[in-house]
């Protein structure tokens, strides 16, 4: 029976003063597939070991972690993929809660900043807001983010400064808006990015590209909100 | 002890799609409204569903809101309530477009309009032809709509309580709902939330099977709550198995495959859907096809080396549509089956997918249960909304596409409703009972203090092994009988479980214990509720009695915890507006 050994960031503020790794071994079955799977399994033998976890199909977010040095979301992950001993830590950059536990509060006050929600003020008709599918189509590859925060804590510009750029994730819905035909507030959104630091202290390093458990593309999404910038000064 | 309180008018217990709409409800009210959430609201299951939410838009081909409701009755195998099915369906357009307002990402037709999909069950003329009604975000229509209600959320300050998992129900001396108490996960405190009103709107629990498409985190934790606080649940024994669940990890395929002309094969490469549902073929309702499916295998013509699935083809779609309309799909394909659909087909068998039983409400959200001679007196101060209710809107077999309407429709009704029952009857907050919240401090020292318990892992895996044996697809007396027996038993050693992590801070290892607790509940009402149902009706097939039977067994089920007896209650047959759809054989 084949094996995976485990090294695991932990730390429990209420006892421990301060984080330590701690070494797992655990016997592999044949639908122990996902890093997830296994973690779980962990998780019977010790039930001290936290983290979050749902929908186990990589569409809620949950489980991010970095995993041997990179984020990623730990129910997509194969485990055979991974080079033992497998480093689990929590997302960098973030405070940490409790071993692999994140406190996300800066994250999500940063895609709250950003005003994620359509803004139009004209009176809704009786039906839909008529989108052709090539406006529709701009969205693709915006809408569905799933705020697992891999990528801004993957960016060194959101690690020196997560009060004051917005990050990969927030930028990206950002640009979800402004390409949405029913949204009214482009200048408006320009104007809130319009900052040396919310948008332009992104430095295309593409860190948030290569971790995307979802193949965005926030870089491009920030490039487009650049060219937007431009052509509104010229 | 003394236990803090919080003081709002209202509390919802949840923040996937029903708990948010009806959040939207009572902020634009402007009463203090509290959302409890265990995860993060975007994390909420609801974020899984993919292939649409149902409304006769009529964008594709002419459609009516009473096919709709004819195709819902008919899919609930005529246990659904006509009163909130005609609300459901008449609302479903509205509900819709006010989506769109919002701004949910749909596909969209050549014209401009919202894209329609043809999905299960859904036809025109009662059962003439299939008919395109599934509104659509590609195959990410649950991730789109939730992400789209939190963002309005959002705008309108909606105030969330992030990672606080609500324990128990609190009523008083009257049996009025006055509260829940919760435990924040960050600090490990207990408070009591003091409410005029409180909504459930807590989700499903398929985690009481083995093998289900649901997420983690659905623990029937309304449910557990309800039965604890006295509240009876309606029509357990009723649990949809969605025929294209992922064979092995259990992931959820969409319907929508289907409905974009996707077919199953079994080892023969026979479409056998057409032997069965000549008409519909392989859109037929869900029980229809998981029982054709799970036939196909008990006959030996199941795929692979072990016959135990058969297969779900969709490469003659071609590459483009594959991209465009089932790009989700493509993904979990590849990742948790190994195969890349464009070319080759998904290894597939029918999963314990939702639940259409729960705590009794009727169309406006209120949870009503009997009092004398009323079989549905409401219980004041508490509602509840989406899957952990029970309309009945989806009987005994809910069609694809109408839980989504369902969170949105019923989330919003309940809203109304708890705003104009805060403001018109209550003034001012009846007081808490003297010992509100003991109940859960009771349940957590006792988890510390056990000792030569169980581990919450096993215990948790003879429930699952349980359920999944004894109330699957196909039933029998024989495995009911013992079902009940050997569920009851896993509920005592529940009792016992025993947790080693005892730290105050994110304590996961008790969030699950405590969740067992809910899950257990879920489990027991699960398999008395169908040992006692002597026929075969939806998504109860059962093989000693194979034929719905309309004199004795039209009628909803109730079971009560305290004493885990069941009761009956009629089931409505007279619509709001329209004539009743009187039953008919279910043949597709």
């Amino acid at each position: 029976m084949k094996t995976a050994r485990f090294s695991i960031y932990r730390y429990d503020p209420d006892k421990d003063a301060k984080p330590y790794m701690q070494d797992y071994e655990v016997e592999l079955s044949p639908t122990d597939v996902k890093l997830l799977d296994v973690i779980v399994k962990l998780k019977a033998m010790d039930d001290t070991l936290s983290f979050r976890r749902s929908c186990r199909e990589g569409i809620c977010g949950s489980d991010a972690m970095n995993i041997n040095g990179k984020n990623g979301l730990a129910c997509v992950t194969n485990v055979a993929d991974l080079k033992q001993p497998i480093e689990l830590r929590p997302l960098p950059g973030l405070p940490v809660i409790r071993d692999l536990i994140v406190d996300m509060t800066q994250f999500f006050k940063q895609y709250h900043s950003i005003k994620p929600y359509v803004i139009n003020d004209t009176p809704p008709p009786e039906r839909e807001r008529l989108q052709s599918p090539e406006d529709r189509e701009e969205l693709d590859g915006l809408y569905e983010c799933i705020l697992c925060a891999c990528c801004s804590t993957s960016c060194p510009s959101f690690w020196w400064n997560p009060d004051k750029f917005v990050g990969p994730a927030g930028l990206l819905a950002a640009y979800r808006f402004i390409a949405d035909t029913r949204d009214e507030a482009t200048n408006e959104r320009l104007d809130n990015l319009e900052d040396p630091y919310r948008l332009f202290r992104c430095h295309t390093i593409m860190n948030c590209v290569d971790v995307c458990p979802k193949g965005l593309n926030p870089t491009k999404a920030i490039g487009k909100i650049k060219d937007l910038m431009v052509k509104r000064a010229v | 002890m003394t236990i803090p309180v919080r003081r709002f008018d209202a509390v919802i217990v949840g923040g996937g799609g029903a708990g948010l709409r009806a959040a939207l409800q009572l902020s634009e009210s402007g009463l203090k409204t509290a959302v409890l959430s265990k995860v993060f609201p975007t994390r909420s299951h609801t974020v899984a569903a993919q292939g649409g939410i149902s409304a006769s838009l009529g964008n594709v081909q002419e459609d009516r809101w009473e096919w709709h409701m004819f195709d819902t009755v008919k899919g609930s195998d005529w246990l659904g309530d006509q009163d909130a099915i005609e609300f459901m369906c008449r609302k479903a357009p509205e509900a819709v477009i006010e989506l769109e307002h919002f701004g949910m990402p749909f596909d969209r037709l050549e014209n401009g309009k919202i894209y329609q999909r043809p999905f299960g069950g859904h036809t025109q003329n009662e059962g003439e032809a299939p008919v395109q009604r599934a509104c659509a975000a590609a195959d990410r229509t649950g991730h789109a709509m939730l992400h789209t209600l939190y963002q309005r959320n959002v705008r309108a300050n909606t105030q969330f309580f992030i990672e606080w998992m609500a324990l128990d129900l609190i009523r008083d001396e009257d049996g009025d709902v006055v509260g829940v108490t919760a435990l924040e996960m960050e600090t490990g405190e207990v408070y009591n939330f003091h409410a005029k009103g409180v909504l459930f709107a807590t989700g499903g629990a398929g985690r009481i099977y083995a093998a289900s498409t649901n997420a983690f985190i659905n623990t029937g934790d309304g449910l557990g709550m309800s039965v604890r606080a006295g509240i009876p649940l309606e029509d357990m024994e009723f649990w949809q198995f969605h025929p294209t669940g992922v064979a092995g990890a259990g992931v959820l395929i969409t319907e929508g495959v289907r409905g974009e002309g996707g077919i199953l094969l079994n080892a023969n490469g026979e479409r056998f859907m057409e032997r069965y549902a000549p008409n519909l073929k392989d859109l037929a309702p869900r029980d229809f096809v998981a029982r054709s499916m799970e036939q196909e295998v008990l006959e030996g013509r199941g795929c692979g080396p072990n016959k135990d699935h058969v297969l779900l083809k969709l490469d003659h779609l071609g590459p483009d549509i594959i991209k465009q309309r089932l790009p989700g799909i493509r993904e979990i394909a590849i990742k948790f089956a190994g195969v890349d659909p464009i070319k080759e087909p998904i290894p597939v068998i029918p999963t314990c997918h939702y639940m259409m039983g729960g705590i009794p409400t009727n169309y406006r959200g209120e949870v009503v249960i009997p009092k004398g001679d009323n079989p549905e007196a409401r219980v004041n101060g508490f509602y509840a909304a989406g899957e952990c209710a029970c309309a009945s809107v989806h009987g005994a077999n809910r069609l694809g596409t109408n839980s989504l309407l369902d969170l949105v429709v019923f989330g919003k009704s309940a809203g109304d409703s708890m705003v104009e029952f805060i403001k018109s009857e209550m003034p001012t907050w009846k007081p808490l009972p003297a010992n509100a919240g003991q109940i859960s401090l009771d349940r957590i020292a006792r988890l510390d203090n056990q000792t030569g318990g169980e581990e919450v892992a096993d215990v948790r895996a003879a429930m699952q092994r349980t359920v999944q044996a004894r109330a699957a697809v196909f039933r029998n007396s024989e495995n009911l009988a013992l079902g009940v027996k050997e569920i009851q038993e896993v509920a005592e050693r529940v009792k016992r479980t025993q947790i080693k992590d005892k730290s105050k801070v994110f304590n996961t290892a008790r969030v699950e214990a405590l969740e067992l607790e809910n899950l257990i509940e879920v489990a027991v009402a699960t398999l008395i509720s169908a040992e006692a149902r002597k026929e075969s009706r939806g998504a109860h097939a059962h093989a000693d009695y194979q034929e719905r039977d309309d004199e004795v067994w039209m009628k909803h089920t109730l079971y009560y915890g305290e004493d885990r007896r069941l009761t009956y209650k009629p089931v409505h047959t007279k619509p709001l507006s329209v004539e009743y759809i009187a039953p008919k054989v279910r043949t597709f």
